[in-house]
Parts: structure tokens; C-alpha cells; sequence
């Protein structure tokens, strides 16, 4: 078992869990979850590094790295593991994210509970990124979902009692209709006669789910993942949650565990189900559409930082299932891009408000003003995160949004078109709520003359954006890397399976 | 007569032996050796637990007195689960027996509970409705003098009451439809019944169906028949309250299970699927919506074992062996669940007399050990991977599933959406501990008794080890499957 490399994903996060609950102070306990985190890093550069060696080499196989250990034997219940190009990438992400929330969370109120459940999080992001069967992917998906309830509730900030348990419901609740969905999927997952199974690979290759279960199981499976993604209506657990999440949290949140919806959403419900998917993608079409545009439109009128950057990733995240819901190459690969994006300029987004907050005190924009001079170095990253987000060329947003609409332009009817460019007025919106808050926020006058005694970042504040921004960048400039890495993920045989290309 | 035949009665003779040392035990030990009568009683209790694990190793069935009697793999899995509960509960309850206010009456308290843990074995292994009566009266009656145990509390006796009277209208139920299927039938042996009945098809049939539902109903506290749970609950001291929640309730649930498949399997479809449908519903929704209100955290408890119940019947519904797997596993993992979550409540209440949620408020910052033995359970109860309670609810749902139907998928996802409300309150005792805080916390820093601490000791491992260890169900499910329990159908 423990010569597969993917295993370690999970394994590292236990033993990190583990040694916090030796930790007699909070010098060790950063020390181990920097180290873990490190080590988790690296190991996603080595898988990335080897994955794509293995690929330049000839292989062709959907997953590499596979591997099987049977669980629940009578009900076929495998741990199965196995990773393509997606999930390495959101791997990759995820240890990203981890270690800069560290950074963002070194002087942190009772810091062994917090990073307890804070690792105890990421097990369950890293666990299901690597799964392959059904059920270890949506326990894995529940054991990520649970910690917040604490994170929130204990740590946050505001309104957080109503925020943390508001969170919870509704994502529990999502993950209500995903447990049917899956469920559902097993009962027939295979012909008449022939075993079941909770494998993905399998599930997909036998493609025995038939019209008529197709269409119930889909929604179920989409909406399930869709709450966890922010689609519209169930996104209002977004930006109150992560208004009171503290900084890591929202980082982590926002950055990785808003990914897994998306990735749910591609992974089972339209993999699995490719025909219900073309026949019901309208509907999510329009829902997405809908929290795309109106993601944008509520950024723009909040006082709170945190409140306009939970919207703009309504926004994004819902960008992301749109793209996903366009069902071609060109918009699925924006969308994984997208998401990498998002992750990190987001995180990175947190984590700056987060240091804001912690010098200031407040995040209500009109109580602020002029740091620019105030803290050039931090205002500085700001900038750079907001050219971001609105799609500056050169940084990851400008090429994600640049693939999906490519990609959702290739559809030439006339409602795709519409809500094509419906989306695409998003763009205008999100440089509209950037600019205000840079222009407000950055440049204008100094508001209350406390903040001019206010010191810039530290050395841990400065590792963990500058280690954001150089991702971001790098995405930005060299988008044709994560194209390819992506690209054997939408070979031709998945989309003769999804029935088109 | 054969008296070979006693051979297969080994699990309730070893408890009679049990049984009977813990009276002589008691009786006539001189005053000073009776210090140790609960610790005497854990003992031979675990060594007779675990001797009974044996009783696995049978193959097929074994009957007695002409097949009013079976047992086999299946019913001896059952009888070991209730078997650890009870266990867990005796650990728990030492340190109340051996307060100043029961020490004169300790010695009952146990053989009382033994004697009611016999009269569980018999209904689970009845096959005629004589000797599971016996085993129903034998299981209730003495359980109202547990619950009246609390001499001192007004509480104690006014819940005494309502369980006694309760309980004897629903044995007449039982009985009045038992009368009506004696009459259809002829017979009281379950295989005889099964067989007349295949042939009628009159309304008589329903109308029995209705009234033994009903009767076992109330044991297991469905709704409508639950309205006596909550006071019963508050009433009853915690120990006893922690085994009426636990065992009684699986041991109900399992009798239910066989005698709605081997004496009505037939009419599954046509009649008690609709009726056990709307009972879940009914059971799971009202017993959720009701415990978001309460305060006192054993009323919170009944109210949330009630929604429990309704889960537990979603494997009865199912009808096929998964259900019956997932049904036991749920009911082991409920038990370990139940008694972590009143371990701790026994364990606050015997040291400070608190019982208000309000008085949990700040508990992490006072006692966290507590407070986190109570959060796994509170997590297992609303099945939060990775314990315990996730895998028993994934099974449950599972095994209903694999029926098929489109109204079964509705059933389950009602239930799903339950457990978002259940989850809800779930939180709010986590709430109260970890995230209210208070200037001054109700419950000071103490130290527990061994005895307590040991009982949430065994259930917290339960509650990490039994689902993600994953031998447990998997044995189960294989007993199942090479059980006979459907095979008549």
C-alpha cells in the first residue's frame, strides 16, 4: 500500500495531525505544519515533474499512479487512488495553499486546535483529490466540510455563530443530495448480472447508467457538488462564511475547497453521465450565468473587503461551472485553468485583507484610505492581485477567462451566445468593484491618522503573498504548460464518451 | 423431553448463571464484601461477554422446544452487540450505584437490568408469539422499577409511571392483534402463521398487521407512539435512561425486523411497506423538529433517539440483507455513540447535578477531555466521517437503496435532509461547548470517577474503529448473507 506515491497525500497530513497534538508550543506547531506543508509541496512538484515524464514517455491510461485496497469488501468499497492531470494540478494547488495559510495564521489564538483542524481539513481536500472511488471521495469530501464549523465558529470573526452554522447546513445539505446521487450511481453502475462498482474509471467505462437514471441522478450529483461550487441560489453560504472565517480559513476555503464543487461537478456528475449532461446543461447554464453576473454586480456595492471578495469568487467559482457546463475542450481547460487561478489569487486575496485587517482593525472600505504609503508593500501585492482578478494578460485571470469564452464562443446557437456574452459583461463589472477598492482603498486620502503609524508586512507575511504572486504569475506566463498538463484529461476518448467534439 | 435441546439456549444460560451469582452475590455476601458488588458484576458480566462471542463460531440455525426457539449466527451477533452495550452501561452506572442514596439498593439495580437483558434474548430468538411475550413483559416490567430507581426524585416516580402504564396498553395492542392473528391463523409458531396467511387475503389481516406494529411501536417509540420518550428519559436516572436509549430500542428493532419477515413477509409490498413508510417519515421529521427545542439534555437525547429509531427502521424497510447488516452495524455503532454522548452527561451530572445545555456553555475551557469525548459523539450521531456514525448512516442508506423503487428514493432522501436538521442541533451542544463563551463557566474543573472514564474510554475507541476499521461490517455483512432470515420469502 504505501508504495504509491499518492498514498503520502493523506499520510502526511496524519502524521502532521498527529505531531500538532504532541506540540507543547506554538514555535513547535508552526514548525511542523511549515515542514508538512513543505513536504507536501514538494511532493506534488516531484508528481508533477514525474507525471509529466511518465506522459512524454507514451502513457495513455485516464489515471496514472493507480492503485486499489480493498475496504468493504461485500459492498465492493475499494480505497482507489489515481490522479490525471486535473488533480495534480489541484494537488499542487491545495499544498500551495496550505503553506501560505500557514504563513497567514503564525500568531494565531490557540494555535494546536486551530491547526489541528485546520490539517484535518486539508486531509479531506487532499484525500479526495486522489480518490477514485466514490465513496472514499465523498467521505473524504465530508471530512473536509466538518472542520469549518469550528474554524469559523471559534476563530472567526463578526457575525460568525450564524455564518459558521450557516455554512455548514447548507453545504451538509448539498452533500445530502450527493450521498443519494452516489448511491444512486452505484446501484447501477454495471449491466444485469456484472458486479458493482464505486470506481470511477470503471463506472465510466461499463456506461451502464441509463437514460432515465441519467436524468434523476445528474442534478442530484450536480446540484450536490454545485452548493460546495456557489452556484446560484445555493451560494448565499459564501460570502457570509467567509466574512467571518479567519484569514487561513478563508484562504483554504475560498482558494481549494470551493475547487472541489467544480471538480465534483466534472469529475462525477458530467464524466459519469454525459447524457443527461447535454440535455440538463441549460438549466445549470442559466443558474451559473446568473451567479456569474450577479456575483460581479454585489461586489460592487459592499463596504466590506471580505464581502467583495466573497462575491467576486461567487462570481469566478461560477464562472468555472459555466465553463465546465459548455461541455468542450477549449471552455473545460479554462475552467481547470480558472480554477488554479482563482485558488491562488484569491488565497492571495485573503491573506492580504487578512494582514489589512490585523493592522487596521477594520475592513470597511470607507474607514480606510491611502495605504499605499502607509504599507507600499502590501498595497503593492494588492494591486497585483486585483490586475489579476479583473484579467490583466500576463497574470493567470487574463488567461482563464480568455480560454472559457474562446471555449463557450464555439457553440453557435443562439442561447449560448446570449449568455456567452452575459458572462463575458462580467469582466467589465469586476474591473469596476477592482478599481473602487484600489482607487478607495490604496490611493485616496489617508482616513484616520492612526493607521499612518502602521508597519508594513513581515518576513512571514511577505514569503506567503510573494510565493502567491510568483504562481500567479507564472500561470499567466506560461498558460501553455498548464494547457498540457491538462490536455491529456480532455483526450479525445473522454469527449467520444460525452458524445461530443 | 430432549434436554440436549437447552444446548442451544447457550447465550441465555450463561446469562441466567450470571444472573444468579450477582443475586447470591448480593444476598449473601457479608456487609463489607457488598462494596464490590458493581465491580463483581462488571466482571462476571465482561468474562460472560466475552465467552459469548463463541456463539459466532455456530453454523445455521439451532432450534428448541419444537422451534419456539432459534437461534443462530445472526441472532448470537445481535445478542453480543446489546451484550457490549450493556457492558458499557454497567462500567457507567458504578459510580451512581455506589452513591449514598442507592447503596442499599445497588444489588438490585443489577439484576433487574439482567433480568431485562434476558427477556431481550428471548424476543430476539422467539419464534412462537408465547415465548416472545414472555420476553416483551420480561423486558418491560422490570425497566419501570429501574426508572423509578431515583427514590428521592419526584421525576423518577412520575416517569415510572407513565413507562409502566404505557408499556402495559402496548403490550394489550400487541396482544389484541397477536388475538386477531391467532384467530387467522391457528397458530402462534411465526412458520405456521407465515404459511396460513400466504393463502388469505382479507382485511383482517391489515387490521393485525396495524395493531402489532403499533404495539412494538411504542417499545421503539415510532411516532405516534412516542409522546411517553422525553419524560421517561428525564425522568429516569441517567444510567437507566442510557440503557432504555440503547439497548432496549435495538433489541426492539431487531424483533421488529423478524417478525414482520417471517411471520408478514408476504404482504410486505401490499401492506406494512406503506405503513413502516409513513411511520419513518413521521418518526425521523417529528423527532428531529422537536429536539432543536429542547434544553435539558436527556429530553434532547430522547428526542434525537427517537429520529435515530426512525433510521434504524430504514433497514427494516429495505427487506433484504444488506438492510439487515447495516441495521445491526447501525444499532453496535448507535450504541457506542448513545453512551459516549450520556457518559458524559452521567459523568457532569453525578459530579455537579447539571443537566441544562446552558450549563455546557465554556466546557471545553473547564474540562476538555469531556467536552471532546462529547463532540465525537455528537459527530458520530450526525454522521460526520471519519467516525463511526458516517459509515452506519452511508450503510443504512445503502442497503434501503438496493429496494429500487422510486418511492424508496424518496424515503431516503427525506431521511437525508433529516440529517441536516439533525446535524443542526447536533452542533448546538458543540456550540455550547467550544464556541459560547462565558465569563464564569457553570461546570468547574473536576475529575471523574475511573469507572466513568473508563466507559467513555471504550466508547470513544468504538466510535474512532468501528467504521473506519472496516471488519466489523464487512463480518456482519457476510452473516447476513449467508443468513436464512429472507430465504422463506
Amino acid at each position: 500500500m504505501f508504495d504509491n506515491i499518492l498514498i503520502y497525500f493523506v499520510v502526511i497530513p496524519v502524521i502532521m495531525l498527529a505531531g500538532v497534538a504532541l506540540c507543547q508550543n506554538i514555535k513547535q506547531i508552526r514548525a511542523v505544519a511549515v515542514v508538512g506543508s513543505i513536504a507536501l509541496t514538494a511532493l506534488s512538484v516531484y508528481l508533477l515533474a514525474d507525471y509529466l515524464a511518465l506522459r512524454a514517455a507514451g502513457d495513455t491510461a485516464p489515471m496514472l499512479y493507480q492503485g486499489s485496497w480493498s475496504w468493504f469488501t461485500p459492498l465492493n468499497i475499494n480505497l482507489a487512488v489515481g490522479v490525471d492531470g486535473i488533480s495534480i494540478a489541484m494537488l499542487l494547488l491545495s499544498s500551495i495553499i496550505l503553506l501560505t495559510g500557514s504563513f497567514a495564521s503564525w500568531t494565531i489564538q490557540q494555535p494546536k486546535e486551530f491547526f489541528l483542524w485546520l490539517i484535518l481539513l486539508s486531509t479531506g481536500v487532499f484525500g479526495f483529490f486522489i480518490s477514485i472511488d466514490l465513496f472514499t471521495m465523498f467521505m473524504f469530501y465530508e471530512v473536509a466540510l466538518i472542520p469549518m464549523y469550528l474554524l469559523i465558529g471559534v476563530w472567526g470573526s463578526g457575525n460568525k455563530n450564524y455564518s459558521a452554522m450557516k455554512l455548514t447546513l447548507m453545504l451538509m445539505g448539498g452533500s445530502a443530495f450527493l450521498m443519494l446521487g452516489l448511491i444512486g450511481i452505484y446501484y447501477h453502475s454495471a449491466p444485469e448480472g456484472q458486479p458493482l462498482t464505486w470506481n470511477l474509471l470503471e463506472i465510466s467505462a461499463n456506461n451502464a447508467i441509463s437514460h432515465g437514471w441519467q436524468l434523476f441522478l445528474f442534478p442530484m450529483t450536480f446540484v450536490g457538488f454545485g452548493v460546495l461550487g456557489a452556484m446560484f441560489p445555493f451560494h448565499t453560504w459564501s460570502p457570509d462564511g467567509h466574512a467571518s472565517a479567519p484569514t487561513a480559513v478563508s484562504m483554504l476555503h475560498a482558494g481549494v475547497l470551493m475547487k472541489l464543487g467544480g471538480y465534483g461537478c466534472f469529475r462525477v456528475a458530467i464524466y459519469l453521465m454525459p447524457q443527461a449532461a447535454n440535455e440538463l446543461a441549460w438549466i445549470f447554464l442559466v443558474l451559473t450565468g446568473i451567479s456569474v453576473v450577479y456575483g460581479a454586480f454585489s461586489a460592487c456595492v459592499q463596504t466590506d473587503l471580505k464581502y467583495i471578495n466573497a462575491y467576486s469568487s461567487v462570481s469566478h467559482c461560477g464562472l468555472v461551472l459555466f465553463a465546465i457546463l459548455m461541455l468542450n475542450t477549449t471552455a473545460m481547460t479554462g475552467a481547470i485553468m480558472q480554477m488554479l487561478s482563482h485558488g491562488l489569487m484569491t488565497a492571495l486575496f485573503f491573506a492580504l485583507i487578512g494582514m489589512i485587517y490585523g493592522r487596521t482593525h477594520t475592513r470597511d472600505i470607507r474607514l480606510m484610505g491611502g495605504l499605499m504609503r502607509i504599507m507600499p508593500y502590501l498595497a503593492v501585492c494588492y494591486v497585483i492581485a486585483g490586475m489579476a482578478s479583473l484579467g490583466l494578460p500576463g497574470l493567470s485571470g487574463f488567461v482563464a477567462e480568455m480560454t472559457i469564452f474562446v471555449g463557450s464562443f464555439q457553440h453557435a446557437d443562439m442561447f449560448h451566445r446570449v449568455f456567452t456574452i452575459i458572462a463575458c459583461c462580467s469582466i467589465v463589472i469586476t474591473a469596476v468593484y477592482i478599481l473602487r477598492v484600489v482607487g478607495k482603498l490604496l490611493f485616496g486620502p489617508v482616513q484616520d491618522k492612526h493607521h499612518l503609524e502602521l508597519t508594513d508586512a513581515t518576513w512571514w507575511e511577505r514569503l506567503s503573498t510573494a510565493t502567491l504572486i510568483v504562481c500567479v504569475a507564472a500561470i499567466g506566463c506560461f498558460p501553455n504548460f498548464f494547457a498540457s498538463l491538462i490536455k491529456f484529461t480532455f483526450s479525445p476518448e473522454i469527449f467520444t464518451v460525452l458524445g461530443m467534439n | 423431553m430432549d434436554y440436549s435441546q437447552f444446548l442451544a439456549m447457550k447465550q441465555e444460560i450463561g446469562l441466567l448463571v450470571v444472573f444468579l451469582l450477582v443475586f447470591l452475590y448480593d444476598t449473601f455476601m457479608p456487609k463489607k464484601a457488598l462494596n464490590a458488588t458493581a465491580g463483581f458484576t462488571c466482571v462476571i458480566f465482561a468474562v460472560f461477554t466475552a465467552l459469548s462471542f463463541f456463539c459466532l463460531g455456530s453454523t445455521g440455525n439451532e432450534t428448541a422446544f419444537s422451534g419456539m426457539y432459534v437461534t443462530g449466527p445472526v441472532m448470537a451477533a445481535i445478542k453480543n452487540i446489546l451484550n457490549v452495550g450493556v457492558l458499557i452501561v454497567l462500567i457507567q452506572a458504578m459510580r451512581w450505584t455506589d452513591s449514598e442514596f442507592q447503596i442499599m439498593r445497588r444489588g438490585e439495580f443489577y439484576e433487574l437490568l439482567l433480568v431485562t437483558l434476558f427477556g431481550m434474548y428471548l424476543m430476539i430468538s422467539a419464534r412462537h408469539f408465547l415465548l416472545f411475550v414472555i420476553g416483551l413483559e420480561s423486558a418491560s416490567l422490570p425497566l419501570a422499577a429501574m426508572v423509578a430507581f431515583d427514590k428521592k426524585h419526584y421525576e423518577s416516580h412520575e416517569a415510572a409511571v407513565k413507562y409502566l402504564l404505557t408499556a402495559v396498553f402496548s403490550s394489550a395492542i400487541f396482544m389484541m392483534g397477536l388475538s386477531f392473528v391467532y384467530g387467522l391463523s391457528g397458530s402462534l409458531y411465526f412458520y405456521d402463521i407465515y404459511a396460513a396467511l400466504g393463502a388469505q387475503n382479507s382485511t383482517m389481516v391489515v387490521v393485525a398487521i396495524a395493531f402489532v406494529i403499533s404495539g412494538v411501536g411504542f417499545k421503539l417509540s415510532l411516532v405516534p407512539f412516542h409522546l411517553w420518550t422525553a419524560d421517561v428519559y428525564q425522568g429516569a436516572p441517567t444510567s437507566v435512561t442510557s440503557y432504555l436509549s440503547v439497548i432496549s430500542k435495538g433489541a426492539a428493532a431487531f424483533a421488529f425486523l423478524v417478525i414482520l419477515v417471517q411471520v408478514f413477509g408476504q404482504f410486505y409490498a401490499k401492506v406494512w411497506e406503506w405503513m413502516l413508510y409513513a411511520l419513518i417519515v413521521l418518526t425521523i421529521t417529528i423527532g428531529n423538529l422537536f429536539a432543536i427545542r429542547q434544553r435539558n439534555m436527556k429530553r434532547f437525547l430522547a428526542f434525537s433517539s427517537i429520529s435515530q429509531a426512525g433510521y434504524i427502521m430504514l433497514g427494516v424497510i429495505a427487506m433484504n440483507e444488506t438492510g439487515l447488516a447495516s441495521m445491526m452495524y447501525y444499532i453496535l455503532v448507535y450504541i457506542f455513540s448513545n453512551l459516549a454522548a450520556f457518559g458524559v452527561i452521567g459523568a457532569i451530572e453525578n459530579a455537579t447535578g447539571k443537566l441544562d445545555m446552558t450549563d455546557y456553555n465554556g466546557l471545553h475551557k473547564t474540562n476538555p477531555r469531556l467536552s471532546f469525548a462529547m463532540m465525537l459523539a455528537m459527530f458520530s450521531l450526525a454522521g460526520i466521517p471519519p467516525f463511526a456514525g458516517f459509515f452506519s448512516k452511508f450503510f443504512i442508506f445503502t442497503g434501503a437503496l438496493q429496494q429500487g423503487t422510486t418511492a424508496i428514493y424518496v424515503l431516503v432522501l427525506i431521511a437525508l435532509i433529516n440529517t441536516i436538521i439533525s446535524l443542526y442541533y447536533y452542533l448546538l451542544v458543540v456550540k455550547a461547548m467550544f464556541i459560547n463563551t462565558e465569563e464564569e463557566c457553570v461546570i468547574p474543573t473536576f475529575r471523574s470517577a475511573c469507572s466513568e472514564r473508563l466507559g467513555l474510554w471504550i466508547s470513544v475507541a468504538g466510535i474512532l474503529c468501528l467504521g473506519v476499521v472496516s471488519c466489523f461490517y464487512n463480518y456482519l455483512l457476510n452473516l447476513a448473507n449467508s443468513s436464512s432470515l429472507f430465504s422463506a420469502l
